[in-house]
C-alpha cells in the first residue's frame, strides 16, 4: 500500500522542498555558448532568476576605438558568428550614412542576397537546437546538413565558409563567382522541400509541443517594455520588421510577408523563424532574378581600393593609393549615426561616432540577443526547470553578441 | 514615416520643453540634449503622449569625452512602433554625478544601465539592481573610459597589462 502521507502533508499547506540554488553553469549544453543563469527553486519551481554574462566579453568597442572602419569589418563577424553577412551590413551602412555615399545597386542586391542566406542559417540553427536541447537530437543534425549547403554557398561568393567578412563601406569585396546563381537557385528549391520537412518532424512533434506550447508566453507590450525585437516579438503579436518598416538597400523593391504569430510562448517564436526561413528563400530568388549588372564598388577613390588590383603592380598611382588606403585607412567626416537592421536575432543597431579621422571615435553596438536576452529574468520564474531551457533556445541567445 | 526635428519639438508640451537644452538633427535623426535631472519626465512624456508614442526604447549608451568637460554623456535611442520614427536624447554628466534611471518608464533599459555603469562608472540612481555585468564583480576600473589602457592594467589575471592601477573612481 503506498505511504500517501506525503501527498496529504501537501496538502496541509506544509512545504517539504526548501530553497535551493542551482547554478546552470557557463559550462552546459543547453545554455548555447557560455551563458551561467541562477536559479533559485524551491522544488522544481523557479523562485528567482540571476542571468550571468560576460564570460565571452572580448572588448570590441573598445578595440574598434584603434582600428580603422575597414579593420573593424572583421570585429563585427565575430558579434553574431553564425550569420555573419548580417552584421556586416549593418556595420558598413552606419558608415556610408556618415560618409554620405550608397553602394551601387549590384552591391546592395548581393549584400541582401548573403544576407538572407545568413538569416536562413542562423534560423537553422536555434531550429535544430532547441529540438535537441529538448531531446530531439536528430533535428540539429538534419539542419547541419542544410547549414552545410549554406557555408559552401558562402565559401563560393567570398572565400570563407565563417568569418566573411565580405561587406566594405561603399560596396563588397568582389563580385560574385560564375556558377553562384545557378547553386544558389538549386539550394533554393531544394531547401523548400527541407523545411516542410523539419516542419512535420519537430513542428507536429506533440512532445516537442507539449513542452514548449504555452511555455515562456510573454505578452505584446511586455515584449515591447522589455525591449525585445525580431522573431521574438512578432511571435508575441507586434507586427514590426525593420526591413518593410524602414527600408534599407534594396528592401523597398522586394514583396515579402511578415510573420507575425499570436501567443507569444516557444512554439510560436520557433515556428517563426521557420516561415521566416521560407521568407528569406522568397527574398533570395527576388534578388536572383532582379540583379542588374555593373560595379559592386563606389567609384570613390577615397574611399574604395583601385578596382583593378593587376594595376598596383604596375602603376605607382595605384599602389600608392593602395597603400595609403590599406596602411592608414579612409577620413570620415565629423558626425553621428544609429545605423539599424533587421537582423536574424532582431535590430542589430550600430552607433557610431565619428570625429574626423580614419578610427571611429566610440562605436556602441546595440546586439538583439543582448536585449532579448534579458527577459528571461522575467519569463524564467514562471516555471518549471525543464522549461527554462525552452525558453533559452526560443530566445536564440547567441553568447559572442551578447558579450560583445 | 520620419517625423521632423521641428514636429517633435512642437509636440512638447512646456515643461517638457524646458528640460531641452539644445536640439539639432545630424544626417536626419532628430536628437534632443535633454537636462540629466530631468530625463525620466521627458521619457515618461515621449513615451506616454499618443502623438509621439515612443514606446521602445533601442539603446542606451556612454560617451567619454576625457578630456573635455562634461565628461560623459548617456545617449538614448528611441523608436516608436506604431508611428515608424526614431528619437535620439543625450545628457551630458559631469564626472562623479548620477543620472537618474529611466528602468521605471522601459524594463529594457535594465541591462543596458548595467553594462554603461560596469564600463564607464557612470551611476545611475534608483536602479533596481546596479552592478557589474560583463566584468567580475572584483574588478577595478571602468574600460571603456579614454584613460583606461586598452591592454588594462597589470595584476594577478593579466600579465600583458599596462603598469600601474586605474586612478581613483569617482
Amino acid at each position: 500500500m503506498t505511504d500517501v502521507t506525503v501527498l496529504d502533508k501537501r496538502t496541509e499547506g506544509e512545504d517539504l522542498t526548501k530553497e535551493v540554488l542551482l547554478n546552470l553553469g557557463p559550462q552546459h549544453p543547453s545554455t548555447h555558448g557560455v551563458l551561467r543563469v541562477l536559479l533559485k527553486m524551491q522544488g522544481e519551481d523557479i523562485v528567482d532568476v540571476d542571468t550571468i554574462i560576460g564570460y565571452l566579453h572580448r572588448g570590441t568597442e573598445k578595440l574598434a576605438e584603434g582600428f580603422t572602419y575597414t579593420q573593424i569589418i572583421p570585429l563585427t563577424d565575430r558579434l553574431d558568428y553564425l550569420c555573419q553577412p548580417s552584421n556586416n551590413l549593418a556595420f558598413v551602412r552606419g558608415v556610408e550614412q556618415l560618409c554620405g555615399i550608397e553602394a551601387p545597386e549590384r552591391a546592395q542586391y548581393i549584400r541582401v542576397l548573403l544576407a538572407e542566406l545568413s538569416r536562413i542559417s542562423g534560423h537553422l540553427l536555434i531550429s535544430g537546437a532547441l529540438p535537441m536541447d529538448l531531446g530531439a537530437m536528430t533535428t540539429l543534425l538534419y539542419t547541419m546538413r542544410e547549414r552545410e549547403m549554406i557555408m559552401d554557398l558562402l565559401e563560393m561568393a567570398t572565400g570563407a565558409r565563417m568569418n566573411v567578412s565580405f561587406c566594405r563601406v561603399g560596396g563588397i569585396r568582389e563580385d560574385l563567382p560564375a556558377g553562384f546563381d545557378a547553386k544558389a537557385r538549386e539550394f533554393c528549391k531544394i531547401f523548400l522541400q527541407r523545411i516542410d520537412d523539419y516542419e512535420r518532424l519537430v513542428g507536429e512533434n506533440r512532445m516537442f509541443l507539449k513542452r514548449t506550447e504555452g511555455v515562456g508566453v510573454i505578452t505584446g507590450p511586455e515584449a515591447i517594455d522589455w525591449g525585445l525585437s525580431g522573431p521574438c516579438l512578432r511571435a508575441s503579436g507586434v507586427d514590426w520588421d525593420i526591413r518593410r518598416d524602414e527600408p534599407y538597400e534594396i528592401y523597398d523593391r522586394l514583396e515579402f510577408d511578415v510573420i507575425v504569430r499570436e501567443s507569444g510562448d516557444c512554439f510560436d517564436r520557433w515556428k517563426c523563424r521557420m516561415e521566416e526561413m521560407r521568407v528569406s528563400v522568397s527574398l533570395m530568388l527576388q534578388c536572383l532574378d532582379q540583379m542588374p549588372h555593373g560595379p559592386v564598388m563606389v567609384d570613390a577613390p577615397e574611399i574604395a581600393f583601385p578596382p583593378d588590383k593587376k594595376q598596383v603592380k604596375s602603376s605607382m598611382e595605384t599602389l600608392i593609393h593602395h597603400f595609403q588606403l590599406s596602411a592608414y585607412g579612409f577620413k570620415v567626416p565629423k558626425g553621428e549615426v544609429y545605423a539599424a537592421i533587421e537582423a536574424p536575432k532582431g535590430e542589430l543597431g550600430f552607433y557610431i561616432i565619428s570625429d574626423g579621422s580614419e578610427k571611429p571615435f566610440r562605436m556602441k553596438v546595440r546586439a538583439p540577443s543582448f536585449v532579448n536576452l534579458q527577459s528571461l529574468n522575467v519569463i524564467a520564474k514562471r516555471c518549471y526547470l525543464a522549461d527554462v531551457i525552452a525558453m533559452i533556445g526560443s530566445l536564440d541567445p547567441v553568447l559572442a553578441e551578447v558579450d560583445k | 514615416m520620419a517625423i521632423g526635428l521641428q514636429s517633435i519639438l512642437d509636440l512638447l508640451d512646456e515643461r517638457v520643453q524646458s528640460a531641452v537644452v539644445e536640439s539639432h538633427d545630424p544626417l536626419g535623426m532628430p536628437t534632443l540634449v535633454i537636462d540629466a535631472e530631468r530625463i525620466v519626465d521627458v521619457c515618461r512624456y515621449l513615451r506616454d503622449t499618443p502623438a509621439l508614442g515612443f514606446d521602445f526604447l533601442c539603446d542606451l549608451c556612454g560617451v567619454d569625452f576625457h578630456p573635455q568637460t562634461p565628461r560623459f554623456e548617456v545617449v538614448y535611442h528611441l523608436y516608436s512602433i506604431a508611428h515608424k520614427h526614431r528619437l535620439r536624447l543625450k545628457c551630458k554628466l559631469v564626472e562623479g554625478t548620477k543620472i537618474p534611471s529611466v528602468t521605471q518608464v522601459w524594463n529594457t533599459a535594465n541591462w543596458h544601465e548595467r553594462e554603461t555603469y560596469d564600463m564607464y562608472g557612470i551611476v545611475f540612481a534608483d536602479h533596481p539592481d546596479l552592478r557589474r555585468i560583463y566584468m567580475w564583480e572584483e574588478f577595478e576600473g571602468w574600460p571603456m573610459r579614454k584613460d583606461f589602457p586598452l591592454r588594462g592594467y597589470k595584476d594577478q589575471y593579466n600579465p600583458f597589462g599596462e603598469e600601474g592601477s586605474p586612478p581613483e573612481s569617482t
